[in-house]
């Protein structure tokens, strides 16, 4: 199987790219990583007339601090994300949620801000951004935006991106004093996509939650926040039977897909079970 | 066509290439090096794993442009110019990790990328970091050994077949 032909442009600039994607027209895809985008040209899902290769870009790429946030190249791949000192100690649910997408392979090439841009809703990273607050930066042709991760995803592989537009960061507030997070994932066998994931940030006090966020992989057209867990879980003592009690929840105003990895019932037990041992894992870390 | 420069195997080639080549199509067709097999197509089961800039990546998920100058490593780079074989080869042979052999090109790659992160792993360390190759024979277990022992060799412990027994006296 061999991508249907398309013209190629390699960018070295932000700037570059931008023209480039504009000048481009509506059937031009861009190539972050290409773990996604390579598979969908070669099955020929797809069939750009231009592709523009973002590769080029080295300042697309890196991980830095910014006050009380830190700031992810959109081309940094899944490898270096979950390698970074900065991500480890400010944003660990990255981290971890990053080591469980794909294969050491995927994860050599594959990059945070093309996960992201994909917006599959089986897909770790848009949840992690999701439940993290991220704040997304983007160029294009009439100048550069932010746009909150709850307004980027829109639905199943669609973003807020306009035409002509590219992600370029992720800025991710750090995780603030007393905080602590974990990734629940469940799939069926290694390197398969999530059949439902949980993340859970979570601020104890006194040995109960205080705040909390949680965010669901796979339990509708985008990533989703799981409010009504956040609200019951406010106050709740940290022991199985008070979270799991919350954890119930879960699949409230959500709408799970059924596929052959499951049937939405199934994925709504799961979001509930799963949300338990999300948060309970994250409030003993 | 768009213009590669690539060094495979410590060689420089400078081709033409139709943008939509694959890697993998690339090294076989245009190259050669028959060695890196395609077997799924699908990017799952990591038998046309090479490795690009020192990583394993599977190279029918790789444009051969998105290559371009970069130091490309197959199966067929790994011996030595005499015919001795690389230690993981070694390994594999003396362990007899292999059945039909299919899944052995990628496997031998995916196996120099994770020791070099990791000279002596765990056996759980072993399975998670293969787990983006498939052996379709299920064989698995000698696949593992092997990993261990190339490890082994590699960081000067023991010889590859005294580590196989040593892991087999241990377990015993």
């Amino acid at each position: 199987m061999i991508p249907a032909s398309f013209d190629y442009v390699r960018p070295s600039s932000i700037a570059e790219a931008v023209q480039a994607v504009g000048s481009a027209g509506e059937d031009a895809k861009v190539l972050a990583g290409g773990q996604s985008l390579l598979p969908v040209l070669r099955l020929r899902m797809s069939y750009p007339d231009t592709l523009i290769d973002l590769g080029g870009i080295a300042e697309l790429r890196g991980v830095r601090e910014d006050a009380d946030a830190i700031v992810i190249g959109s081309m940094t791949t899944h490898d270096e994300v979950t390698r970074h000192p900065l991500i480890k100690q400010y944003a660990p649910l990255l981290a971890q949620a990053t080591e469980t997408v794909g294969d050491r392979q995927v994860r050599h090439l594959g990059t945070f801000g093309g996960s992201l841009s994909h917006a599959d809703p089986a897909g770790d990273l848009p949840t992690v951004a999701l439940t993290l607050d991220a704040q997304l930066h983007v160029e294009g042709p009439n100048g550069s935006r932010v746009i909150a991760a709850k307004d980027f995803f829109l639905d199943y592989l669609t973003t807020a991106l306009e035409p002509g537009e590219i992600l370029t960061a992720i800025r991710i507030p750090k995780l603030g004093e007393g905080w602590s997070s974990h990734y629940e994932k469940f799939n069926r066998v290694a390197q398969a996509w999530s059949i439902v994931s949980v993340a859970a940030v979570v601020r104890r006090d006194n040995g109960a939650i205080a705040e909390s966020k949680i965010g669901l992989t796979n339990m509708g057209s985008t990533p989703l926040r799981a409010s009504a867990v956040e609200g019951a879980l406010v106050g709740a003592v940290v022991s199985p039977e008070a979270i799991g009690e919350a954890s119930s929840h879960a699949a409230e105003g959500t709408n799970a897909p059924s596929d052959l990895s499951g049937r939405a019932d199934y994925r709504n037990h799961l979001a509930k079970v799963l949300t338990k041992r999300a948060v309970l894992a994250a409030a003993h870390r | 066509m768009t213009q590669v420069s690539v060094t495979v195997d410590g060689v420089v080639y400078t081709d033409e290439v139709e943008a939509r080549t694959l890697l993998v199509h690339y090294l076989r067709e245009r190259l050669g090096k028959v060695g890196t097999v395609v077997g799924c197509d699908t990017s799952n089961c990591g038998s046309c794993t090479v490795l690009l800039g020192g990583m394993s990546v599977k190279s029918c998920s790789v444009l051969a442009v998105q290559a371009n100058g970069s130091e490309v490593t197959t199966i067929e780079g790994l011996a030595a110019a005499d015919g001795t074989l690389h230690p993981v080869q070694q390994a594999f042979y003396d362990s007899h990790a292999l059945q039909c052999g299919f899944c052995t090109p990628g496997m031998v790659m995916a196996s120099c990328d994770l020791l070099a992160e990791n000279p002596n792993p765990s056996e759980q360390e072993v399975r998670e970091g293969i787990e983006g190759n498939l052996c379709r024979c299920t064989g698995y277990q000698n696949i593992v050994k092997a990993i261990q022992a190339a490890g082994r060799a590699m960081s000067g412990t023991a010889t590859s077949s005294t580590a196989t027994s040593n892991t087999e006296a241990v377990r015993a």
